[in-house]
């Protein structure tokens, strides 16, 4: 089955501390809304020593008090296969999906990102504000709050170019992910 | 039938329904509506222990020897954090558990109230699952659910804390059903196209070998039978992880003796040298693949687990089967037959001529003494003078652990209770407690350290109250013998604090605590101390002293793989062996 994956990493593995293909992946995850849900997870991911790169979590169904959190990580695949296990364990969780394994889905994040300037600095974030469809969500006569959303690379972009403009600060919202296509997870 | 009663009715009440018979713990301010409630009826008999890590070591006892969920109730704060290490001890070993803490009122919870902690945080890293109780409605399904939590697919401890309001409050209890749980439904059935592949892969196999684990055990008495049947099919050589002992019997004759650190010559070169590796309910733990990347290297590997998180953790299979082993093993052993399989008898023939080879070693061996008793021959004559009987062991964690291991021979499950994957000093005594009131027809010894039996002495006089003529077997060597021999090996022989100095007298010990204590230094005496040991009616405290300096062996070196191993008999010098990586690894 998994003749090619050679062991995951541990202490004890001599290939321990050893660079290894790190991949990012995302990983869906249905959970019962109820106390404690989120502190099983990270508390997973902190016990374990997985990376979390971003993690956003909602309410998804009301009635049915169903919440999905996303996670963002990396590590070797046979790293991720074992989160993904892991995920499985714990009670409260109904489906753990790796989308990354699958044929094509879609994350967006919002970003709310503060720019402080004056004269041409301040029409050079507006017209670079245009070009990424950012919108402006407040303006004084020396800043700018643009509202951006999309997939983290393209937030990480106009964060660049608005850094020698005169970025202030930054919040994101982390990402969110789902499925292309008509199938549910 | 549902019924209106209180919180703490409805805790006895469902622990009754849930076919509980004892219950340790320990009471408090917390927890006073259930030992109210328990004072009221006959069907459970409350444990009072002295510790409440007591009462998670009992429950674990009673468990592993009887394959029953053990119960435990603790108040909230100091009770609950008592309890942490045996509950985590349960989490390691997969032993299914139901912990009940008192919790200060809902009302309270977040201020620093006495005797509070978080519980559910606390403890939510150390179970398979816990609960905080926040509403009388939600109780009587979270008892249920608890006990099918604990209980299926991998067991495991659940912790319920219960808030003291919410014991007092009245509500609508309803009895166990069919629990039909939203998202906790492990696999039981293994993959019937899996299984069959892994039984060609068998057929196929020239130097194959069992590697069996906890795993047989937790999947009840029917599991080991199959497991035997499968064996005897097969022909092929069978060794078990120290947490399987008993679910084949040691004096089958394809038994190997145990495998890993401390393993036999013959079960680990097997390992290393075998072709097609079979591993079933075990999980690949550092203690018996030694260096991953020389682990059976020769090797196919089939993997039958309950636990999809424990495939490829460590050691990536070529199969794997995802199941409960009792359901997996019927469905080999039936395929087996019904598809006429046999497996290659001429190149199994010369798998055993090597493995007779190895066998011939006898690497369980020692230097006898008359002067001196050694370790490995107390344990070796216990075994003999216990023969025949129901006996049932428990441990505490070391050297005694390992020669028990190696020298106790074990021809059923659940007569074998030791802390394996926590390694828990302490464990012995109130595991030995609840093996006992599940099994008050066994003899029940536990074989103890000098420094291990102190962590929980104190429950000799659980013990003392509850009748139980547990036989605490303890090898004084007067060090903290696994660590004396570390300090040997890696750190030239400065033995930093593992000496135990200012012993107590134990025999005196005995005596205080109302029980039997014995001494027995003189080889030439032991057979007949130990013969008045099982004989007597009470509990008894032997003080078996031992030589002081005697190595476990055979012994992997930490960072070595499994066929260089330290022979009783090897000269050389042991310190030299391992490795700088090794030292760190322990």
């Amino acid at each position: 089955m998994n003749a090619q994956t050679p062991a995951a990493l541990s202490p004890y593995s001599s290939s321990a501390g050893k660079a290894s293909r790190t991949e990012t992946h995302t990983l869906s995850v249905l959970v019962d809304n109820e106390p404690g849900v989120l502190a099983r997870v990270v508390g997973l991911f902190s016990g374990r020593g997985y990376n979390i790169e971003s993690l956003t979590v909602a309410e998804v169904a009301h009635a049915q008090a169903l919440s999905r959190i996303t996670i963002v990580t990396t590590g070797a695949p046979e790293t991720i296969e074992q989160i993904s296990h892991q995920l499985e364990r714990i009670v409260p969780i109904h489906k753990v999906t790796d989308l990354s394994l699958l044929d094509g889905f879609l994350q967006r994040e919002l970003a709310m990102i503060k720019v402080r300037g004056k004269g041409e600095a301040r029409t050079e974030a507006l017209r670079l504000g245009e070009a990424f469809r950012a919108r402006v969500i407040d303006a004084t006569t020396e800043s700018f709050i643009f509202e951006l959303t999309g997939a983290p690379k393209k937030i990480d972009d106009f964060v660049e170019l608005m850094r020698p403009i005169g970025l202030v600060e930054v919040a994101r919202t982390g990402v969110a992910a789902i499925t292309r296509g008509p199938q549910g997870m | 039938m549902s019924k209106t009663m209180t919180g703490a009715e409805m805790v006895v009440q469902a622990l009754q329904d849930q076919g509980v018979t004892h219950l340790f713990g320990y009471p408090g301010g917390a927890v006073l509506p259930i030992y109210d409630a328990l004072f009221h009826q006959t069907k459970i008999q409350h444990v009072l222990v002295r510790h409440e890590q007591g009462a998670a070591h009992a429950a674990e006892g009673y468990a592993r020897s009887s394959g029953k969920v053990g119960c435990l109730l603790v108040t909230s704060g100091p009770g609950a954090t008592n309890a942490v290490t045996g509950l985590t001890d349960a989490l390691m070993d997969s032993i299914p558990v139901v912990c009940i803490t008192g919790q200060v009122p809902t009302h309270l919870i977040g201020s620093d109230a006495f005797q509070e902690c978080d519980t559910v945080g606390i403890t939510r890293h150390c179970t398979k699952h816990n609960y905080l109780v926040r509403k009388i409605e939600d109780l009587p399904r979270i008892l249920h659910e608890a006990f099918y939590i604990a209980r299926s697919g991998r067991p495991g401890p659940v912790v319920i804390d219960i808030p003291k309001d919410v014991q007092f409050a009245s509500g609508t209890y309803q009895p166990p059903k069919n629990i039909q749980h939203k998202t906790y439904h492990p696999q039981l059935k293994g993959d019937l196209g899996k299984i069959k592949h892994a039984l060609a892969m068998m057929a196929k196999a020239k130097k194959p070998v069992f590697y069996t684990g906890g795993g047989v055990i937790n999947a009840g008495p029917a599991a080991s039978t199959l497991l035997r049947e499968l064996v005897a099919q097969t022909g092929f050589p069978i060794t078990s992880t120290l947490m399987g002992l008993g679910a084949y019997p040691a004096t089958g004759k394809n038994w190997l003796g145990m495998l890993g650190m401390h393993g036999s010559y013959e079960a680990n070169n097997a390992m290393h040298d075998c072709d097609l590796m079979i591993a079933v309910g075990a999980r690949f733990d550092d203690r018996i693949t030694g260096r991953l990347d020389a682990f059976a290297p020769y090797s196919k590997k089939i993997h039958i687990d309950i636990d999809p998180s424990s495939i490829n953790k460590n050691v990536a299979v070529d199969l794997a089967i995802v199941g409960d082993c009792a359901h997996v093993l019927e469905d080999m052993v039936r395929l087996w037959r019904s598809e006429s399989l046999s497996a290659d008898k001429k190149a199994l023939a010369d798998w055993w001529s090597q493995i007779d080879r190895w066998r011939a070693r006898k690497s369980f061996g020692y230097r006898k003494s008359d002067r001196t008793i050694k370790p490995q021959y107390a344990v070796e004559r216990l075994y003999e003078l216990t023969k025949g009987r129901k006996t049932l062991i428990t441990t505490e964690v070391g050297q005694h652990q390992m020669w028990a291991a190696q020298h106790f021979h074990f021809e059923e499950p659940n007569r074998w209770m030791t802390s394996g994957g926590l390694g828990t000093m302490g464990y012995g005594l109130p595991a030995a407690i609840g093996a006992q009131l599940a099994n008050r027809d066994a003899l029940v010894v536990d074989i103890a350290g000098e420094a291990s039996i102190l962590m929980n002495i104190q429950e000799l006089s659980t013990a003392k109250q509850y009748r139980c003529p547990v036989k605490i077997f303890i090898l004084n060597n007067e060090y903290m013998g696994m660590v004396r021999q570390w300090q040997e090996l890696l750190h030239g022989g400065r033995y930093s604090s593992s000496y135990s100095e200012a012993l107590p007298d134990f025999v005196k010990l005995a005596e205080a605590y109302g029980l039997k204590g014995m001494r027995c230094s003189n080889p030439a005496d032991l057979d007949a101390a130990i013969q008045e040991m099982i004989d007597s009616p009470e509990g008894v405290v032997f003080d078996c002293i031992v030589d002081k300096s005697e190595n476990c062996l055979p012994m992997i070196p930490s960072g070595k793989a499994h066929n260089e191993m330290i022979l009783p008999d090897t000269d050389e010098d042991i310190g030299n062996v391992i490795d700088d990586k090794g030292k760190m690894l322990v």
